[in-house]
């Protein structure tokens, strides 16, 4: 540490060592075009997925553009209140505005007929029972208290159902993740259909 | 210096508030405008650069889910700079300069609607002596305003005449936000806002999105008539305490002009990122710009305001006034930070 030489005016005042410098913002947040149309499909107990042309992907919730093409979701598809569960997480740490009791499961649910998964709850069910390919249904809040948010969909339960054993992992059929090299080659060139030119890809 | 060219410019109509839509939603008719000019996709585009901030829509990682608006699947070559689109335009012109790539996307927006913009601001001052204080910006850039008046650079006339030119050359931008007819007297009839700035001499709150897109040599050919070829860009910084600067001059601006080759020609046209009144005419000595330049014929920045954008749509309206035949060189500058504190000047020119 190189030595501080101080002004002969500060000598003997205490030194700063930290300071706390608080700051809030506040901010009006709307919704945009997909989510509005998403949320109201919520008020009538429906999940609506949304896709960019007939044949592409859905998904839900929908955030206003398909990542695959670039292009507008406005073609409106109902899905599912049914669906598999993809991946979880047992939270056992209370954390800051939680006001689950631990431990809880949050998972990713791949509603049938859609293509991407959603996270929520799931509960009515031992957290150490939960197990990818799990099938879960939604349970809504009771009818006077739905409002256009996720939240109207207090969480999902197992069905009863036989798990899905082949289940689908949104992506899977365009490459397992980025850093899957397949014969030194990379997993772009390997594995990545463009949906958009068709070329390119080893998988469907 | 490999030749890269501005070959498409796009923009949203400037608006208030855009409430209706998303960051995504807005975006996409700018960037699918951008690449349809040019008869092109996302897969003719070997880089692509963004830019935008947080802070505004007080949205984190927004810049994620706005990367959907290409088509970022299967991979591509991306990066993303919290600045105006004018850096990411820079770190566009720097990869293809490289010589791997041939051609760039560049896009920007903002929505500074939902959140209130000069106390967002205060978030970019030092967070230690200046940001506690929460100093919003136009109050910032008033003391800067006093200051050049206080070093006798200029009137508060002077300031006047720039507001009222700005708006009313705005009347012929259909993607203004303020455009209008007042003359210089209406102007300074007007009580101070925060003194010595009138309400004319500050920008509008803008939400809005941008895009360009960058081409190199025979591909930029191929694809437009008149390509405006980037001939010098550059960019500086000052110090973050306003206390070390000169605010009534601008050191930064006169280093990235030296650098950009500014003064190597005559300069047709010029848009300069000036958000405040006085600030245009600090550019225009930094600059060293004659009486003859056309400055802001867009409006500039006193007509539409889009955070995060502004500065990229001054290369834009440069670029299209060469590619029209209207201007043979021009200039265009873009700024960040309070008070004129970064500064970036892209120099453009025509095929003779």
């Amino acid at each position: 540490m190189p030595e501080i030489s101080l002004p002969d005016s500060l000598k003997d005042v205490e030194p700063v060592k930290s300071v706390r410098t608080p700051a809030q913002l506040d901010y009006e947040f709307t919704a945009g075009d997909a989510t509005t149309r998403f949320l109201r499909g919520i008020t009538q107990k429906k999940i609506i997925g949304q896709r960019a042309t007939a044949d592409s992907r859905v998904y839900v919730p929908p955030r206003g553009a398909d990542p695959e093409l670039g292009q507008a979701t406005p073609i409106e598809v109902e899905v599912a209140q049914v669906g598999t569960v993809t991946s979880f997480c047992v939270v056992n740490l209370q954390f800051y505005g939680s006001v689950m009791e631990i431990p809880y499961v949050s998972a990713l649910i791949l509603l049938d007929g859609a293509d991407l998964s959603i996270m929520h709850l799931i509960q009515e069910v031992p957290a150490d029972e939960v197990h990818i390919g799990m099938r879960v249904e939604a349970v809504w809040r009771d009818d006077a208290d739905i409002e256009p948010t996720l939240e109207s969909i207090k969480w999902f339960k197992p069905n009863g159902e036989p798990d899905d054993t082949s289940v689908r992992i949104p992506g899977e059929d365009h490459g397992t993740g980025l850093g899957s090299w397949v014969g030194g080659v990379a997993p772009t060139e390997a594995l990545v259909r463009n949906p958009r030119t068709g070329e390119g890809g080893t998988s469907k | 210096m490999r030749d890269i060219a501005v070959i498409s410019f796009a923009q949203t109509p400037a608006r208030r508030k855009v409430a209706e839509l998303n960051e995504v939603e807005m975006l996409m008719p700018a960037v699918h405008t951008a690449l349809g000019q040019v008869d092109m996709t996302i897969d003719d585009i070997g880089f692509t650069c963004s830019g935008s901030t947080d802070y505004l829509a007080g949205v984190g990682f927004s810049f994620v889910s706005t990367l959907d608006s290409v088509g970022p699947w299967p991979p591509i070559q991306e990066s993303h700079v919290e600045m105006d689109g004018a850096w990411a335009l820079y770190e566009a012109w720097v990869k293809l300069q490289l010589g791997e790539l041939d051609t760039a996307l560049v896009y920007c927006y903002s929505k500074s609607s939902p959140g209130d913009l000069p106390m967002v601001l205060t978030r970019q001052l030092d967070p230690i002596l200046t940001g506690p204080l929460w100093p919003d910006s136009v109050s910032l850039a008033a003391v800067q305003a006093q200051a050049w008046l206080d070093a006798e650079k200029g009137t508060e006339e002077d300031m006047a005449a720039v507001a009222a030119r700005s708006r009313r050359s705005a009347l012929d931008n259909p993607n203004a936000q303020l455009a209008w007819d007042r003359s210089v007297e209406d102007h300074l009839a007007d009580g101070y806002h925060i003194a010595p700035l009138r309400k004319g001499d500050c920008p509008p709150i803008t939400d809005g999105a941008a895009a360009i897109v960058l081409a190199a040599g025979d591909v930029a050919r191929d694809k437009v008539e008149r390509p405006a070829w980037i001939r010098g860009i550059d960019h500086r910084i000052e110090p973050i305490h306003l206390g070390l600067r000169d605010l009534t001059v601008s050191a930064s601006t006169r280093i990235a002009a030296s650098k950009a080759g500014v003064a190597d020609g005559p300069v047709d046209v010029a848009e300069l990122h000036a958000p405040f009144s006085h600030q245009e005419l600090i550019l225009r000595e930094a600059l060293d710009l004659g009486d003859d330049v056309s400055v802001n014929p867009s409006g500039g920045a006193l007509a539409a305001n889009v955070m995060m954008a502004a500065g990229l749509i001054r290369i834009g309206e440069v670029a299209n006034r060469i590619t029209a035949g209207e201007a043979n060189r021009g200039v265009a500058h873009a700024t960040s930070g309070p008070c004129l504190q970064q500064n970036l000047v892209t120099v453009l020119e025509g095929d003779a």
